[in-house]
């Protein structure tokens, strides 16, 4: 039995081999439709993220499945005080599956070491979230055709945000990868991440706080949200946010086929009138996110 | 006790001067009733300074755990007054509920009756990271 609790414990051909089955479901929908007939999704969410959970179940439904769950942590047993392996036991008596998202790291690896089931890291707090990489990953091979030789912008809170840091440990993996990392001095790269990950599998990177002069050399430019709550105070926070906005005028900077990628939900960060440039791919990567998650559920549940 | 004439025991040897208590602190050393010399601050021809812990009984050492504190430390194994053993630790690759994660973010915060499992994540620089949050430990080691 396997879980996915990071983006590691899959390898590169397990990963190719999930984005090709999720191609082929958006290629033959009616294909997949009765796979998880009989089949339950459990998705327990102690901490709220209604997109994230309506995509898994999306996705189990999809696959004629059916879910059940809870979607914040005080309509659960975890209020009454009741440990993650206790509740995971139980809950893999009544699922075949379960999606967990939890405010603290580590949760779902420590419901793995208890369940009789796979289970899916659906997030946990500021350290993991492997679907939205998987979703990711699939967003950039449909749209560049592939994923090496690609150079790509990271722009936002490199310091905090964790779609970030997965990202980044996923694309070290292919070939010929750069990284141009885009944000304010108090949000950039932790220094640990620039020496375990980036330099010892020699990929290159360069850092920038402004996106206009990072612009013409990316292939991808990925958005990140900077949340008010980081910074000290307003004055730095109103200083600092607009060198990370994305606008129609810096997107005349960057390269014809560039995409733009954001994990969503944005605040302000990309402003609307970037929405109708053909090159702005992030409502695609939402769609996506069902795609990669109906091939994950189906790889896990060994469902042929 | 003549600090010199173990009969059968241990001495644990080659100690950066001034851990030998933090040592003496995570084998436990205060729950024996054998006589233990700790001696701070030794000449020592390579180290320059180094500290010794001489223990005058046949205690089980989990080895693994003084690499983890100290990699250069040696364990002499002593019966009948002869050295018979000499082990140079090496850092082990899991610990297991020997130091606690002190993310207040971690599960490990939260979760009753979890083990503190920190694994060797760069064996060169001898990094720690939470199995569960990855963050490394608090605990200061040079
Ligand atoms: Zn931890």
């Amino acid at each position: 039995m396997r879980h996915l609790i990071d983006i590691s414990d899959l390898s590169v051909t397990e990963i190719d081999e999930l984005i090709d089955v999720a191609n082929d479901i958006i290629d033959n929908p009616e294909k997949y439709q009765e796979k998880c007939k009989h089949k339950k999704i459990a998705t327990l969410f102690f901490e709220p993220s209604t997109r994230t959970r309506l995509s898994f179940e999306a996705a189990m439904l999809e696959l004629g499945g059916s879910v059940l769950g809870f979607s914040e942590a005080a309509s659960s047993s975890a209020a009454k005080g009741e440990s993650i392996s206790d509740t995971v036991r139980v809950v893999s008596f009544y699922a075949d599956i379960i999606a967990m998202r939890h405010f603290k790291e580590g949760a779902p690896m420590v419901a793995s070491m208890k369940s009789d089931v796979p289970i899916i890291n659906a997030g946990d707090g500021g350290h993991n979230h492997p679907t939205q990489t998987l979703t990711d990953l699939l967003t950039i091979k449909r749209e560049k055709g592939g994923l090496d030789n690609l150079t790509i912008g990271l722009c936002g809170d490199l310091k905090f945000g964790r779609t970030v840091h997965s990202l980044i440990s996923a694309m070290t993996r292919y070939k010929n990868i750069k990284f141009v990392l885009i944000s304010p001095s108090e949000l950039r790269l932790p220094d640990y991440i620039k020496n375990d990950v980036l330099e010892k599998n020699n990929v290159p990177y360069s850092e920038y706080t402004s996106i206009e002069e990072a612009m013409p050399e990316l292939d991808i430019l990925y958005m990140t949200r900077v949340q008010k709550e980081r910074f000290f105070n307003e004055a730095d926070y109103e200083r600092l946010k607009d060198s990370c906005i994305l606008n129609s005028e810096k997107m005349k900077f960057a390269k014809e086929d560039m995409i733009v990628l954001h994990p969503l939900p944005r605040v302000n960060e990309i402003t609307t009138d970037v929405d109708d440039d053909k090159r702005a791919c992030y409502f695609k990567q939402a769609k996506n996110g069902k795609y990669i998650r109906m091939a994950l559920i189906l790889k896990l549940l060994e469902v042929e | 006790m003549n600090i010199d004439s173990i009969r059968n025991g241990l001495v644990i040897d080659h100690i950066k001067s001034g851990k030998a208590m933090e040592i003496y602190h995570y084998l436990n050393l205060d729950s024996l009733d054998c006589q233990i010399a700790i001696i701070k601050n030794a000449t020592s021809k390579r180290m320059g300074k180094k500290d010794i812990i001489k223990i005058d009984a046949e205690i089980s050492v989990d080895v693994d755990v003084l690499g983890y504190i100290d990699p250069n430390i040696t364990v002499n194994f002593i019966e009948n007054g002869v050295k018979v053993k000499k082990l140079h630790p090496e850092l082990p690759v899991q610990i297991t509920d020997i130091i606690k994660c002190s993310n207040p973010r971690c599960i490990t915060s939260i979760e009753q009756d979890i083990h503190h499992i920190f694994k060797l994540s760069d064996k060169e620089k001898g990094i720690y990271r939470c199995i569960y949050c990855d963050s490394t430990p608090k605990v200061t080691k040079e």
